[in-house]
């Protein structure tokens, strides 16, 4: 669908701006009965009944059956996070102030972990239990959930629902909410390899996502334009093949903190090393990996795909995923597999006799399907799953059945995800949520309206549908504008892979996401505008 | 996933062809950075020298020894703000990246680091001398101002001569961008001589702080960034229908009813002092918009009466139009607000705006018709519009200001005087070509935007498209296109804030201004200009503006914000 109405929307861009302020239609602002939750819950019951919230007067505890304790620093580190959230920008609140006579007040938030496993310690994974139940009430508010990362998602509702009077007073209301979500893969790729991002733009988009219940950041690390990933095994790719040997790569502690701060939100990182097409910064610092091309008779000097006839080549990424498997604790590796060039390959006589000798007749696709056969029973030596982009399916790779095929080609999106899940493949799907694609207005309805399962299938085959990713391709993106294209765009995504699919009311989501964009914007968050409006707390951070 | 090399529609430059990261690595900054070493660094200045000659020689220059002189024979001396306070920004400027460190060593002051040889055993540049013909420091820039200059370095020795204080800016901008760093270690510059000059005398940008409050902060940033740029007006346009920031000390009803906020999302008359002080040590005009009779929905809400009610049927419907022309008691207001801006602001331009009037509001109002029966309208509504401008200019014009309108008010032959500005925004280039051509052939100057909505984004390189555009291209004589004043980058507010304004707006921006002060035939290649403009981006990095990339590639220095 993107690749497709890319072209269609673009010509009716260049034809006309006819009005100066044309814009696509605008929804209405209305008083949705959901406040500013964003995504919004399964069920939420908000009655009209508010209590008052101070800073000096309200905690976030462990509710004294919780099986989490003190020693769960993954909630303790969220307590004080999501009390900043609620309280940070009222500091001046008058901690003496008298309590009106109506004024009950909530003073706690207990927080149960139900699960005797409450995975304080442990990582996200694709089958981790998000769900979670919040009674809000006076004096104590009840945020209960079988593990952790369920509470995480907890806490963001419950902050969600605290708002300010016209007084500077907190309020929530009486709220009893039960939520989870209702796919469980929601990621957001972001690629370091066109453009270089710095650390703290990974870990502050790394919060958003937090604020929009995602869970999965989907790290394309390296690609032809560069490779930042510094390996310890071969220290040689990213001093010869980043932009920039000591400025511009993630040492192995950048990496870990990024893996740190994101299980702390629960959320995955699950890292990309796309082969053997889009690897020419892999050449750079590892001689003889890549395919050398031919001019006529003459190697011409410049490099096709990763060489798939070397056993060097295999010995290569036997080690160099050895090494990706233990430095990313998650139980995925993506690998890409997409966008093969096959004329660099043809040009090479090696190559050709390596054809001729495996019986690939002129069929490159087997010899890329060759390729990625060998690089997958590698990846599965190392005991991880793996993810790859939709073409090592449709060349009919055999695949690991807990394989997850990531659906990116827009044109066939609908068929493609009837062939995978028919053929019994976990899928996400990305097509439709290419998020470097802007356009002037309000793209995110576009986003916001897609529906992910309504291609013909069993309901067996829809269950594999197992969620999608926004993807934030590198090309025109850096630090600079990286974070104000991605939010509150991406959110519309969110809502979409966390709700329920009957919520499509654009003019409540309208209502609801203006003000969570500001709740973005007030949290450090530089998300752009949906529309023309302001924030109470408008953006300071330039 | 990617699709690297067919996912860029708008562009066919002949970069994409080749996806090697060899390629790749020469479009970034630094990889010039490098070659400038080898070849003059000087084409890395952004807008391009109307004349520009440099060679391999170079000299060295020392952040511990380098000055900022006056000039004997120079008009201006020390006590200039202007230049003062320029001296001291560019110095920062041209440093920038220097934490006053230890001095030289021998090595470095030879200025022998690169095995090039040429530049070894040069002098030192000490100083940039500069002269300025006629004085002037305390004033305002305006239409007429000179902004010529002459830079050499040449033997050590570094001399910018202008006639004005803005033309001196303009030279010292160039300077700074003339300087460059070798191994992050010496500063260099190169003997160089620029003889340069804009193309037109009103290049702009317009931002829009109606349809989303634009902290000043925001504000001054962006004009940092057009300075660098070398643009000089800041059209303001201060509101509109959405809010009504303007605190006027006249109406404080206006602001306090018509604002977002009365308080946090106001411009206090110190905000907007400050902004035209600002703009001023940069040598850049502020002229303020205040659109009507359209787009005043805000301005109704502290000024009760001054909009026309509609009517559904024979009763109001409560909402309300545009102003209400028939009315003595808009006129008065009109007259007492524009006596106020045409004090607060002191260019000698207004713009009046003029644009996008709906009727159906006015059509409906029966105090309306009957006015237009009796002043023998018909049902031609555009006379009714035109009868409020010609009125409203009349105002302007006994305040002793100039008017800029947009392209309505010749399209609807209102009757305005021959100084006039009309401001072209509407259409594709046939149409704004051919409006440029009516427009000039009446005898009335005119401001380019419509190719120029910066706001409008699409996929891609779109740098290139405003690049492209030929402000000269439409059909005239020669006298008509002298009527071309230049042209302004329009940033609406529909989708801009704080969040996304400087990296929406830079290097983008940077396009039109490069179009508006460049010699054309220098500037018609964009590939040649994608590599100047690649590096003066991560200038603009290095300098705080938080620029956006062109395409794939680094700055040495990456923005480090979020």
């Amino acid at each position: 669908m993107a690749v497709m109405n890319l072209a269609v929307l673009l010509l009716a861009a260049s034809v006309c701006f006819c009005s100066r302020h044309k814009s696509e239609k605008v929804p209405k602002l209305v008083n949705s009965q959901y406040g500013s939750l964003w995504p919004l819950p399964q069920s939420a019951q908000i009655s009209v009944t508010a209590f008052q919230l101070s800073r000096s007067g309200f905690q976030i505890v462990h509710a004294p059956k919780s099986s989490a304790g003190p020693r769960c620093y993954l909630l303790g580190e969220a307590f004080r996070r999501y009390f900043e959230y609620i309280f940070g920008y009222s500091k001046r609140q008058n901690k003496d102030r008298k309590q009106s006579g109506a004024g009950a007040e909530v003073s706690e938030l207990q927080v149960l972990i139900t699960s005797s496993a409450p995975q304080c310690d442990g990582y996200p994974s694709v089958s981790s239990d998000e769900s979670y139940q919040l009674t809000v009430d006076q004096p104590t508010a009840v945020l209960t959930a079988p593990e952790v990362w369920g509470a995480l998602r907890g806490l963001e509702t419950f902050s969600q629902l605290v708002y300010k009077d016209e007084y500077g007073t907190l309020h929530i209301n009486r709220s009893e909410i039960k939520d989870f979500p209702r796919f469980n893969h929601r990621g957001i790729l972001m690629d370091s390899s066109r453009h270089f991002l710095p650390l703290k733009v990974i870990l502050a988009n790394l919060d958003a996502m937090a604020m929009n219940k995602y869970n999965v950041f989907h790290w394309h690390i390296v690609d032809d334009q560069s490779f930042p990933y510094q390996s310890p095994l071969f220290p040689e790719l990213s001093k010869k093949g980043s932009y920039h040997p000591y400025t511009h790569v993630y040492t192995p502690t950048d990496v870990k903190m990024v893996i740190e701060f994101a299980r702390m939100r629960g959320i995955r990182v699950i890292s990309e090393f796309d082969t053997p097409g889009h690897t020419q910064s892999w050449g750079l610092g590892q001689k003889g990996l890549l395919t050398p091309c031919y001019s006529g008779e003459k190697p011409s000097g410049t490099f096709g795909p990763v060489n798939p006839i070397l056993n060097s080549t295999y010995d290569f990424m036997t080690q160099f995923f050895k090494e990706v498997s233990s430095v990313f604790p998650e139980a995925y590796i993506h690998l890409g597999g997409d966008e093969v060039d096959f004329s660099c390959w043809k040009s090479n006589p090696d190559i050709q006799k390596f054809m001729e000798q495996q019986g690939f007749g002129s069929d490159y696709s087997k010899l890329e399907s060759y390729y990625i056969q060998r690089i997958l029973d590698i990846v599965t030596g190392t005991r991880k799953g793996y993810m790859v982009w939709q073409e090592v399916f449709d060349n009919g790779v055999k695949l690991k059945p807990d394989t997850v095929v990531e659906v990116w080609m827009g044109n066939t999106l609908e068929e493609e995800l009837q062939k995978v899940t028919s053929a019994g493949y976990t899928t996400i799907l990305s097509a439709p949520w290419y998020l470097d694609y802007i356009s002037y207005g309000q793209d995110w309805q576009k986003y916001y309206k897609v529906e992910p399962l309504t291609f013909n299938g069993t309901d067996t085959q829809k269950k594999l549908v197992i969620g999608g990713e926004a993807c934030l391709w590198g090309e025109f993106v850096d630090a600079t504008n990286l974070t104000p294209r991605l939010w509150p765009r991406a959110s519309a995504v969110a809502e979409r892979l966390w709700s329920d699919k009957d919520v499509r009311d654009i003019d409540d989501a309208y209502s609801r996401l203006s003000q969570h964009r500001c709740r973005m914007v007030q949290r450090g968050i530089p998300a752009e505008p949906l529309f023309v409006g302001h924030c109470d707390y408008e953006y300071g951070g330039l | 996933m990617a699709m690297f090399k067919n996912r860029d529609p708008s562009w066919n430059a002949p970069e994409v062809s080749q996806s090697f990261l060899g390629d790749v690595l020469q479009l970034s900054c630094a990889a010039l950075f490098l070659l400038a070493i080898v070849v003059p660094p000087a084409q890395g200045v952004w807008p391009l020298p109307q004349n520009l000659t440099s060679s391999a020689e170079r000299y060295s220059l020392s952040p511990r020894e380098f000055n900022f002189l006056y000039d004997k024979g120079s008009a201006v001396q020390p006590g200039c703000t202007i230049l003062d306070t320029a001296f001291k920004r560019y110095f920062r400027i041209a440093f920038s990246g220097y934490s006053g460190g230890k001095p030289l060593t021998g090595n470095e002051k030879s200025g022998c680091v690169s095995p090039g040889g040429s530049s070894c055993g040069s002098a030192p540049l000490r100083a940039l001398v500069v002269n300025v013909q006629k004085g002037g420091c305390d004033g305002f820039p305006d239409l007429n101002s000179k902004e010529d200059y002459k830079l050499s370095i040449a033997d050590g020795l570094g001399s910018l001569s202008a006639v004005s204080v803005w033309g001196a800016l303009r030279g010292l901008e160039t300077f700074s961008q003339l300087v460059y760093q070798d191994q992050e270690v010496t500063y260099y510059i190169n003997k160089t001589d620029v003889v340069d000059f804009p193309r037109f005398a009103h290049r702009g940008l317009l931002l829009d702080t109606s349809r989303h409050y634009l902290p000043v902060r925001s504000i001054l940033e962006t004009l940092d960034a057009m300075a660098y740029n070398k643009f000089n007006v800041f059209h303001w346009h201060i509101v509109d229908d959405p809010s009504f920031p303007y605190q006027s000390p006249t109406f404080p009803n206006l602001s306090s009813k018509g604002a977002f906020h009365p308080q946090t999302h106001i411009y206090t008359m110190t905000d907007i002092k400050r902004v035209i002080e600002h703009a001023r040590l940069w040598g850049i005009r502020v002229i303020p918009e205040f659109d009507t009779p359209g787009h005043t929905e805000s301005w109704g809400k502290g000024q009760p009466g001054l909009l026309t009610t509609c009517y559904k049927g024979s009763v109001p419907s409560g909402t309300f139009g545009p102003v209400n022309p028939m009315l003595n008691t808009s006129y008065q207001f009109m007259s007492k607000l524009f006596d106020e801006i045409s004090s607060v602001f002191p260019d000698s331009y207004l713009h009046l705006g003029g644009d996008e009037v709906s009727f159906t509001c006015w059509k409906s109002n029966p105090d309306i018709q009957q006015f237009m029966k009796k002043m023998g309208f018909g049902t031609n509504y555009r006379k009714l519009e035109s009868f409020y401008i010609e009125n409203l200019v009349k105002i302007v014009t006994a305040l002793n200001k100039n008017s800029i309108v947009w392209q309505e008010v010749f399209d609807n032959a209102v009757k305005v005087p021959a100084d006039t500005v009309v401001h072209v925004w509407k259409g594709s280039k046939k149409q704004y070509s051919q409006e440029m051509s009516s427009v000039t052939a009446g005898g009335f100057k005119v401001l380019l935007s419509a190719p120029w909505y910066l706001n409008a984004i699409r996929y891609g390189q779109d740098w290139k498209n405003a690049y492209k555009v030929e402000p000269l291209g439409f059909n005239g004589t020669a006298e008509q296109k002298k009527l071309v004043m230049g042209g302004e980058a329009c940033m609406w507010g529909e989708y801009v804030d704080a969040t996304n304004l400087t990296p929406r707006l830079w290097p983008r921006a940077g396009a039109v201004g490069e179009r508006l002060w460049s010699d054309e035939a220098q500037t018609s290649n964009v590939d040649t200009a994608y590599n100047r403009l690649a590096e003066f981006r991560c200038r603009l990095l290095r300098r705080g503006i938080r620029a956006q990339p062109l395409f794939v590639g680094y700055c040495d220095h990456e923005y480090e914000g979020i």
